[in-house]
């Protein structure tokens, strides 16, 4: 009970509510700093206590959870949850873990089960549009993506994978069961580990990627359900699907890594990150222009608190204000963020609520500013024989070049035409310096094709590739055939260079949504953009052609049998009429006198 | 001595009761909540199995022991105008979606494979188990199907392939064989419901359908709002009967047998308990639908010292195996009308050919030796 207790306390506390005031965008923030150790020797009662018994080192979990809500300039809201917990445990050494505090014991099953040292999940419904929009915090592909890191100590990889497909199906009730080979890949220099250690050997990497996933509350529930306090309590409790789905965009990730547990770095912590972002749309949530916008009203089972913000600054108001400000850069853009900590009970004031309003004070809003990197994927041509894929990709930065690392994965079907690759910037050719390519086996893998770019400054680079639509067996095909297939997004990772120095210290006590990629370098940040997916029609066949063919058959062997019999058994005979009354009598009177008959 | 008399009479009661108590078939509940339709037109469908998963959740039977199959996303997909809501009043009144729900099979998994695997058991290793149908022989099974089906002995999975009566009176074998129930509701809402049950010949099993042979099965009301029917008649009926269950309701299955009478559901609605060896009176309805533990709490202590017959041990011995019988000789609802279709013409027609050709070419003289 004491146990279930203090779990529970921390996600009861009040959370950190942070909003910037800065010339160009804004963003507010909401935190929940929650640091807790157990000493897990206490808590033993004496009469279990025996001397054979080694004492239990302390587990320190902790817990963090945080609200990331910025306008965006097209006047939509974005909201990034990020829920982080952190286990301190040493399941490579062979002890098995069997205490399970604020990690879900799910999950600690799982990765402990198939050694696996980073696990990427993430289901998106919508696409993220970077020009309106900016930069995502944490960027995520339509559909389910899933890239996983093995330890080294994995011998049979592939197996291990198809078994953790399908485990993790059940966990998240998505239709995981279906990565395969025919979508898995491994790609040889994107995907590179997020977290701690120097392992990078390709084998024990693979990526797949479901376009055609679609992510609704089922999916919200299990994942819900992996938070300490799960719904009930804490930021949690915000998410409701009604209101997370009526949205343009919708992403839930998990990702799990090894990180060092502090500045010293001598030991190494498993990191579990549950985020969750949303772009709440601005016709769909019911305001049509830009005027007083309430977020939505939410109420708490612990707390009622409706947040609606307005802010004070240039472009908006936010009310309250608090004094708590903080600056931090986030993809190599400086910010200054309102903080509003909400385990402090000074941010509640008389009420046990907080209300925030947000106001937009002019109706038009400045410039954006320009993200950086942005990429666009179209397919071209015409028929259903040949295609042509168009990846663009462009560097809005006015003077720097830098390179980025382009991941293609196409599902077999579509057949590449490589020698037709081309890559041009500015209208010439642009040479890659770095191509590593995979050739597609009919059913049995796809086409892997990664290559490293050197992007010009301010200018558009066009990668084009030829294809060839291939025919499936009937039995392939799905049971909408004519929807399409989709093709999943293309990757482009790459490091940009940045106006703004960074922090490389990536141990300091830091906002969560600015602490997921690590820095190494003052002058540039990691950044990955996904494309979008495409969809494409195969050539499908008329699947009610069979009894077409039935009624066509038969209509003709009906047609062609009765001509037959009739020209066979037909006989022609004469009948003469049968005579009238009259003549009738008269015949029987003639035969009685023997008279030829008329 | 009076007294004594009455709490001796109390005493035998409580042990008779006791004796009851451990007669009981069955210790667990499972639900096979199945929805065989594609594309947004067939919302109804999507909406009556999760107005069934939502009854049975609420009478308790947990998310682990029910296998939800959705054969396509209707809260989420983009022509939802409310999305992730499924209704099934229209006005919007109750949305049986929820806030808490488990999909364990969706999309492209609904196939007959996938159904028939689930059924017996025999999955792949690595299937997960909220995937699976951990039954044992004393687990009382709710299986509902609902669908298109536009003929009779089949129904439709996905527009693409087909489940035959045939194919599921053999899983339901299998199923005994393996003892993986004890006893087994099948409840189908589809056209032409009952030619679904016919086949059926393993013991312990009671089915019920929307509609007989020949009926079609209708829906019930559209909401302009969404621009589809919400639900099908009989499983809006039957969400409004279970609506009135809770966990102590001693309902039995001869009030599910009276839901939806013809003068609601246009159809005739159309039961089978041949093959079922409890009394239909006597059967609860939350022994299928509901995940009721018996507990009894008393003040007193029963000495146990004689051994308890329970009741099914009787049962037991009676229970036997079916035999495989011709579909003539099965029981049904209605009798079933057999029509004399006339020879086939095309096969009469093609034999009189070959003789007429045969005697064309030989002389008619050997015809009369024929007639």
């Amino acid at each position: 009970l004491w146990k279930f207790m203090s779990a529970f306390q921390q996600c009861l506390s009040p959370w950190k509510f942070q909003h910037p005031l800065s010339q160009q965008q804004f963003a507010e923030e909401e935190r929940q700093w929650e640091a807790t150790e157990v000493k897990e020797a206490d808590r033993v009662p004496d009469t279990m206590q025996t001397p054979d018994v080694p004492p239990l080192t302390p587990a320190k979990d902790q817990f963090q959870e945080e609200l990331v809500i910025r306008p965006l300039h097209s006047g939509d809201i974005y909201a990034s949850f990020q829920f982080r917990t952190m286990w301190d445990t040493d399941f490579l050494r062979g002890s098995k873990v069997s205490h399970y505090r604020l990690f879900p014991k799910s999950l600690g099953q799982v990765i402990s089960k198939f050694s696996v040292r980073e696990l990427h999940i993430s289901f998106t419904q919508g696409y993220w549009r970077t020009m309106q929009w900016g930069q995502p915090f944490l960027p995520s592909p339509p559909g389910a993506e899933l890239w996983v890191w093995f330890q080294d100590t994995v011998t049979d990889v592939d197996g291990a994978w198809k078994e953790l497909t399908n485990v993790l199906s059940g966990i998240f009730c998505a239709s995981l069961n279906f990565i395969d080979s025919t979508n898995t890949v491994q790609p040889s220099a994107s995907f590179k580990p997020l977290g701690l250690g120097n392992v990078t050997d390709q084998r024990f990497l693979r990526y797949a990627v479901l376009p055609r996933e679609i992510v609704c509350t089922e999916n919200l529930t299990p994942w819900k359900k992996l938070l300490p306090c799960g719904s009930k309590a804490g930021l949690a409790v915000l998410m409701k699907s009604e209101k997370l789905f009526h949205s343009s965009f919708h992403s839930q990730a998990l990702h799990f890594r090894p990180v060092c547990q502090d500045w010293k770095c001598k030991s190494t912590v498993w990191e579990l990150r549950q985020t969750l972002n949303v772009v709440f749309d601005l016709h769909t949530s019911g305001q049509g222009k830009r005027g007083e916008r309430s977020l939505k009203c939410y109420s708490m089972v612990i707390m009622q608190a409706c947040v609606v913000f307005p802010l004070q600054g240039e472009l908006f108001e936010l009310s309250p204000t608090t004094p708590l400000l903080s600056q931090a850069v986030v993809l190599g853009d400086r910010r200054t963020y309102s903080v509003y900590d909400l385990t402090n009970q000074a941010t509640f004031g008389q009420t046990r609520s907080l209300n925030m309003l947000l106001r937009w004070r002019a109706a038009e809003s400045g410039d954006m500013l320009r993200p950086l990197l942005h990429g666009e994927r179209y397919v071209a041509g015409y028929g259903l024989q040949t295609g042509e894929i168009h990846t663009l990709m462009y560097n809005n930065h006015p003077y720097r070049a830098f390179p980025v690392l382009l991941l293609d994965t196409v599902p077999w079907y579509l057949r590449l035409y490589i020698h037709t690759l081309t890559v041009t910037s500015k209208g010439r050719d642009n040479k890659p310096s770095y191509i590593h390519y995979q050739p597609s086996k009919d059913r049995l893998r796809p086409h892997l094709l990664e290559m490293l770019v050197q992007l010009p400054p301010n200018s558009v680079t066009e990668v084009t590739m030829q294809f060839e639509r291939a025919l499936l067996k009937w039995t392939e095909y799905t049971p909408d055939p004519n929807h399409g297939f989709y093709v999943g997004s293309s990757v482009i990772s790459a490091l940009v260079p940045s106006v703004v120095a960074m922090d490389t210290n990536s141990t300091r006590e830091c906002p969560l949504f600015s602490s997921f990629f690590p820095c190494k370098e003052e002058s540039s940040y990691f950044m990955r953009v996904y494309t979008e997916p495409l969809l494409v029609n195969l050539p499908t066949p008329d699947f009610s052609m069979p009894y077409n063919v039935i009624c066509l058959t038969c209509t003709v062997v009906a047609v062609g049998y009765g001509s037959l019999y009739n020209l066979l058994t037909r006989t022609f005979q004469v009948e003469e009429p049968s005579p009238g009354l009259a003549k009738r009598l008269a015949n029987i009177i003639r035969r009685l006198r023997g008279v030829p008959l008329l | 001595i009076r007294f004594t008399l009455l709490f001796n009479h109390y005493c035998l009661l409580i042990l008779a009761k006791a004796g009851q108590f451990f007669s009981s078939g069955h210790t667990n509940n499972w639900a096979v909540l199945v929805c065989t339709s594609r594309f947004w037109f067939n919302y109804r469908h999507v909406a009556n199995t999760l107005s069934v998963y939502r009854s049975v959740k609420r009478l308790g039977i947990p998310d682990s022991h029910i296998v939800l199959m959705l054969a396509d996303d209707m809260a989420c997909n983009h022509r939802n105008p409310k999305p992730a809501t499924v209704f099934s009043h229209k006005n919007m009144e109750l949305n049986v979606y929820g806030d808490d729900v488990e999909v364990d099979y969706r999309g492209y998994e609904v196939t007959v494979e996938n159904f028939l695997r689930v059924l017996t058991g025999r999955l792949p290793p690595s299937t997960p188990r909220s995937k699976r149908l951990l039954s044992d022989d004393h687990s009382n099974i709710l299986i509902y199907l609902t669908g298109t089906s536009r003929w009779n002995g089949f129904l439709k999975f996905q527009d693409s392939e087909e489940i035959s009566n045939v194919e599921l009176a053999d899983a339901f074998e299998q199923m005994w064989t393996k003892r993986r129930y004890n006893e087994l509701l099948f409840i189908i809402d589809t056209c032409q419901g009952a030619s679904m049950y016919e086949r059926f010949y393993s013991p312990n099993l009671m089915a019920l359908a929307s509609s007989q042979v020949g009926e079609d099965s209708l829906s019930h009301q559209p909401d302009l709002a969404i621009g589809v029917h919400l639900m099908d008649r009989y499983t809006f009926y039957l969400l409004e009967f279970l609506e009135d269950i809770h966990p102590a309701s001693t309902a039995n299955m001869n009030d599910l047998f009276k839901v939806c009478p013809k003068s609601q559901c246009v159809s005739t609605p159309g039961h089978r308990t041949d093959l079922f060896l409890r009394d239909p009176g006597n059967v609860l309805i939350t022994d299928f639908f509901g995940s009721v533990r018996k507990v009894e709490i008393t003040m007193e202590t029963i000495n146990l010292t004689a051994p308890m017959v329970p009741v099914s041990e009787l049962k037991t011995e009676s229970q036997s195996y079916v035999d495989q019988l011709p579909v003539a000789e099965i029981i049904h609802q209605k009798p079933k009308q057999r029509d004399w279709h006339p020879p086939d013409g095309f096969i009469l027609g093609l034999w009189t050919l070959i003789l007429l050709v045969f005697f064309k070419t030989y002389g008619a003289k050997h015809l009369k030796h024929i007639f």
